[in-house]
């Protein structure tokens, strides 16, 4: 491949962040609609603290975060759909539960903490073909199942009490959202790291819903945003040596910025639509 | 119990609630309510605020289960009732996402898809339903808009064009007219005409006022808790009530019910 992807790690890098960059801002379009914007970095901190636990007992930390986040977003999902929390409340309890868990695990095992630095800020240049593998199989996942339960999704996401009368069976899309949701998670870890998780869910989708004009044109446009990010945040970090997962994360909120910038004043900032609403609008 | 107006058939019901008793905590909401729509049947249901029209509704679609007494769709308990596509369902208008970007013509398309099943390819067929429903509710140039930049009433056209794209058999209307402008009122008075007398369908409309649609009522069900009238039009206009368009004295009546 042609400079800066001649070298085998920015290659791997490169396949690695094409995966996340396209996969999260699809599941991220249906996670901005229900509100759980920040739901990736409630799971971030649970996988921080799956980790944690991975290297405690000594197998791989990835499979150990998997585990971790699949069952802390179902609860999450769990605890939001049987009312006795908030969605947001939720994600808080998850968020800070996680990390004081990964805390403690630390704690109980000197030597983790240079280890557990490289999950927290991600090493995307560091991917090893088995990261990449599994990453990949992510991706897999993520694009059958939403082929698959994608319009369903919509439709619970535009209004969930018509979609159960429709005979969608809500409980089990939430679920599905909230599993794609956790290993989306953990294969943005080593691309961005725990703590810009939730970036690459939520940025290219803000820049998305100003550029698409559709459901699907935003998840079109949030993949492309991901993707450009990507590699321009890579290229970045190669020519300035720059910290890559976080460079990425920069183009992204640069996307979004511009996109605001420019459909702002073409009128199509979200934003605006919320003020012209209560000029008479819909309630 | 049930007095049929003039256009509908003597068949099975397609809705039917038997004793109904609900209450949130320990305060009843609704207390033995009987009540059954037939094909062809125009019905609105008709309380004061907090009579339990909504409830009842929910009831009847299988979104909450009641304390006791018995529920029929289609001829099946709501939790076995496969076939929705013949159920259309237009809620209270829904609190749509800040930034939802889907347009009119997807969310249309939920419709199409509740009949179609939703792992199914749709057909140019059901493009063309999705299209007939936009055209019944005089959305068709708007199709590819944002609904989030439509008026209320507008969107409340959008909501009904979701329901009326599966063909439903039975069409269910949650307070649809609240707040919405006068020609959507007729838009929507003539799209529901269209499918009682076209197709046969039974229309359920829960509200508390009912503007331009009360000429086309077969049959108005007044609910406090109880079911405390069933019957023809005409006949609750001669207790002195009236349906009338301009005039304020069926809402009024209801309040006076409380």
């Amino acid at each position: 491949m042609p400079w800066p992807f001649d070298r085998t790690y920015m290659q791997l890098a490169l396949a690695a962040g094409m995966v996340v960059g396209v996969c999260a801002p699809l599941i991220g379009t249906f996670l901005v609609q229900k509100r759980m914007s920040l739901i990736g970095d409630g799971i971030g901190h649970v996988a921080f603290a799956g980790v944690a636990a991975g290297l405690l007992l000594g197998v791989w930390p990835v499979w150990a975060a998997l585990v971790a986040c699949v069952l802390g977003a179902l609860a999450v999902e769990g605890l939001r759909a049987g009312g006795r929390a908030s969605g947001d409340l939720a994600l808080a309890l998850f968020f800070y539960a996680g990390i004081a868990a990964a805390v403690v695990l630390v704690g109980l095992g000197p030597g983790l903490s240079a280890d557990l630095f490289s999950y927290l800020f991600g090493s995307i240049l560091t991917v090893t073909g088995q990261d990449v593998a599994l990453i990949g199989g992510i991706g897999v996942v993520i694009l059958v199942t939403l082929a698959v339960m994608g319009r369903a999704m919509t439709a619970v996401v535009i209004d969930e009490e018509w979609a159960r009368v429709a005979g969608v069976p809500v409980a089990a899309v939430n679920a599905s959202l909230a599993v794609l949701t956790a290993i989306t998670v953990v294969a943005a870890m080593p691309v961005v790291g725990v703590l810009l998780i939730a970036a690459l869910m939520v940025l290219p989708v803000g820049a998305a819903q100003i550029l698409g004009r559709s459901v699907r044109g935003t998840m079109g446009w949030g993949s492309a945003v991901g993707a450009f990010s990507v590699v321009v945040g890579l290229v970045a970090a190669r020519v300035w040596g720059l910290a890559p997962g976080a460079t990425i994360v920069l183009m992204a909120a640069a996307v979004f910025a511009v996109a605001a910038l420019v459909g702002g004043r073409r009128g199509r900032l979200p934003l605006q639509a919320i003020a012209g609403e209560t000029e008479g609008g819909p309630s | 119990m049930s007095v049929t107006g003039g256009t509908a058939v003597a068949t099975d019901p397609l809705a039917e609630v038997e004793g109904i008793a609900f209450a949130y905590d320990s305060e009843p909401i609704l207390d033995g309510v009987t009540l059954s729509i037939r094909s062809g049947e125009f019905v609105a249901l008709v309380g004061p605020n907090g009579s339990g029209k909504s409830t009842l509704l929910k009831v009847m679609l299988g979104l909450l289960e009641p304390l006791s007494g018995r529920v029929r769709l289609f001829g099946v308990d709501p939790g076995r009732f496969r076939d929705r596509g013949r159920l259309g369902y237009v809620p209270q208008r829904p609190a749509l996402g800040h930034d939802l970007p889907a347009t009119v013509e997807e969310v249309v398309t939920m419709g199409r898809l509740s009949a179609r099943g939703w792992h199914t390819r749709l057909s140019p067929a059901d493009r063309e339903e999705v299209e007939h429903a936009l055209e019944t509710v005089g959305l068709a140039a708007l199709a590819q808009r944002r609904v989030r930049e439509l008026s209320a009433g507008q969107q409340q056209r959008v909501f009904i064009a979701r329901a009326l794209a599966s063909r439903p058999s039975l069409l269910v209307l949650d307070e649809p007219i609240a707040g919405v402008d006068a020609e959507s009122q007729r838009r929507f008075r003539d799209s529901l005409t269209h499918l009682v007398h076209q197709h046969q369908a039974a229309v359920l409309l829960v509200s508390h006022e009912l503007g331009v649609v009360a000429e086309e009522i077969d049959r108005i069900v007044v609910l406090r808790r109880r079911v405390l009238f069933d019957g023809p039009p005409d006949e609750l206009v001669r207790t002195g009530v009236s349906l009338g368009i301009h005039q304020e004295d069926l809402p009024l009546w209801l309040e006076g019910l409380r």
